[in-house]
């Protein structure tokens, strides 16, 4: 298993256009990735439990890869984040 | 093929695919199912042609109001594919065996429901989607839907009712024919299948299997066949080309004088609803505006609408008009026109309550926001201004007053406006006994039938019911009209009709013998009413 940590600068926090392509990219892996939020960790498949975490500006959160492609999953994740959060 | 008879608003012919217009609050009815695996396939048909839906109206949101205010359609497309929310429904179908549209209803309710909880105002806001979203699968599955922006064809659109607030939002070039299973035929949906000049029948008891189905509206005889078979549908295209035959040589008739063989010569103009109603009046080749009913002004807005919007929506129509006359009618709300915002108390007998002049005397900042955009208007056209629910000349004393202290402020301001007619609608039996009076006040009179008849037999026009004793050729509305017509020339105001009796082909003559000055139909009626007059001596 990897992870990674990541602050959120976006003013709207994971809103629910982000959190829907958050969803695509999570998609194209075959490891099992979660977002540890809040004191909670979901699925990064599944958009409503992610737009439920109610993550805002400021944030940490942390991002998790277990799987076969969990290397190529994670620097996947942290284009991603980067790029759109 | 099957067959139902109603009773008929328009004499056209239809042919298209039934709509099934139901109203958002349609409850979902819990049912009990054998099969899991056919309701879950049916579902996902549903949820396929509901993503369709979604990229279309998408790509119009797209060229229409740009990417930023488009992307809630692609983020309803994600929220529709969640697992999450797939797997519930799934769960409830083959864990309960109930129907898909209770499966959908209750996951969106309890997924809406996780989002209003949330400490976070922009989260909280995302409840509406996931209803929205639930929405538009339970109307898929039920074959219905209020949204018409996905339909890529026009229809026929059946409902049990429509009030005016609804008809204003729909996009007019979607509706081949409305059929309701209420409503009679002078109620709104009435009015408005004669302004589109669109076949329409009422008292037709509508089933949701129609949904989908090809059907034809015979307007002349007032039947309603669903899925027609072949024979039917070869009769009824050839009876509709017909039709269009006689409307070419109706158009014939468009540039020419409205005067009978003797030379007397009748003003006739059109009713309209809507800015957008000008097209079909230039279309008919209306001579002017006899009636603009400015309430749509108030019933498509949330709020009352300002004085800017009014002005700018006057003035085009005045514009558009092109110096001919454009008469508008002021602020009619009350009795069968509800507007919410006027927070207006719920009456035992509307028809005879808080409506109309009464409101607008009495709430004058409405009234005198309306007649400053009027009279603003009126610098770019030919504008006259027509109060309605008239009873007594005290009221048309009083409504003259406010307009000369708008006018008044207006110079003030050095704001440009021209000197307008003034009129009123005569409508009450009252303003009928007291018109010779009324007639010095005033620069025309505009004889509203409907309503003159409805309260002259003492007949709820509402009511259908009673639609085979609403009688506007009673001789007690016909006298009326007459002594209208002479009392108003003695008191040098020219008089028109404007209600639906005026397009009343039987009875041109009768009102031409009596001295009608004016005519104001449907614009759909400009042309036959014309033929009429130039076929009298």
């Amino acid at each position: 298993m990897k992870t990674f940590d990541y602050t959120i600068t976006d003013e709207l926090g994971i809103h629910a256009r982000p959190a829907g392509e958050l969803v695509k990219e999570a998609k194209k892996y075959s490891s099992t990735i979660s977002i540890n939020a809040n004191g909670r960790k979901v699925n990064a498949t599944k958009l409503m439990m992610i737009m439920s975490l109610g993550v805002k500006k400021g944030v940490t959160v942390t991002i998790e890869a277990d799987g076969a492609d969990e290397d190529a999953a994670i620097a996947g994740m942290q284009t991603f984040f980067s790029e759109n959060l | 093929m099957e067959q139902y008879q109603g009773k008929t608003i328009f004499n056209k012919i239809a042919i298209g695919k039934v709509f099934l217009y139901q109203k958002r609050e349609t409850q979902v009815k819990r049912k009990h199912i054998e099969d899991a695996d056919a309701e879950i396939a049916r579902f996902d048909a549903a949820k396929e042609t509901a993503l369709t839906q979604l990229d279309q109206i998408y790509a119009k949101a797209l060229k229409e109001v740009g990417a930023d205010n488009a992307a809630v359609f692609e983020v309803h497309k994600m929220m529709m594919e969640d697992e999450d929310y797939l797997d519930s429904i799934y769960n409830m179908i083959r864990g309960e065996l109930i129907n898909a549209e209770y499966a959908v209803a209750t996951t969106g309710d309890n997924f809406a429901e996780m989002f209003a909880q949330m400490d976070d105002a922009y989260m909280q806001a995302r409840a509406a989607d996931v209803r929205d979203i639930s929405e538009r699968l339970v109307a898929v599955l039920c074959g219905s839907s209020t949204d018409m922006h996905a339909l890529n064809e026009p229809v026929i659109l059946m409902a049990d009712d429509l009030a005016p607030s609804e008809t204003v939002q729909m996009d007019k070039s979607k509706i081949l024919s409305f059929v309701t299973r209420h409503g009679s035929s002078n109620s709104h949906t009435a009015i408005l299948a004669r302004t589109m000049n669109i076949p329409a029948v009422i008292g037709i008891d509508i089933q949701d299997e129609w949904a989908g189905k090809t059907a034809i509206v015979d307007g002349y005889t007032g039947t309603v066949i669903i899925d027609p078979d072949a024979a039917t549908l070869e009769q009824m295209s050839e009876k509709m080309r017909e039709d269009e035959r006689k409307q070419q040589l109706l158009k014939e008739l468009r540039g020419k004088e409205t005067i009978t063989k003797s030379g007397k010569k009748i003003h006739l103009y059109a009713n309209i609803g809507s800015v957008s109603d000008v097209a079909q009046v230039l279309k008919n080749d209306g001579e002017g505006i006899g009636l603009f009913r400015s309430e749509f002004l108030y019933l498509e807005s949330e709020t009352f609408p300002t004085e800017e919007e009014q002005f700018k929506a006057y003035k085009m129509v005045a514009q558009n008009m092109a110096g001919k006359k454009v008469v508008v009618r002021t602020l009619d709300i009350g009795a069968d026109k509800q507007v919410d915002y006027f927070n207006l108390e719920k009456e035992d007998n509307p028809a005879m309550g808080y409506r109309a002049i009464r409101i607008c005397l009495d709430q004058q900042e409405i009234f005198r926001t309306q007649l400053r955009a009027l009279l603003r208007a009126s610098a770019f056209g030919n504008i006259s201004i027509m109060f309605p629910m008239i009873i007594s000349v005290q009221e048309v004393l009083e409504s003259k007053r406010i307009l000369e202290e708008v006018k008044a402020e207006l110079r003030e301001q050095n704001i440009p406006y021209k000197d307008v007619e003034v009129g009123i609608m005569i409508e009450t039996p009252a303003a009928v006994w007291i018109s010779e009076e009324l007639a010095k006040e005033v620069d025309f009179f505009s004889i509203g039938t409907n309503d003159l008849t409805q309260y002259t037999l003492a007949i709820d026009r509402q009511n259908p019911k009673l639609d085979n004793i609403y009688d506007s050729h009673h001789p007690a509305v016909l006298r009326s009209i007459q002594t209208v017509i002479e009392n108003g020339h003695k008191g040098g105001a020219w008089v028109g009709i404007c209600g639906e009796l005026g397009a009343d082909t039987t009875l041109t003559e009768t009102f031409i013998e009596m001295g009608i000055d004016e005519l104001s139909v449907s614009p759909s009626f400009i042309l036959p009413v014309r033929e009429a007059v130039r076929s009298l001596e």
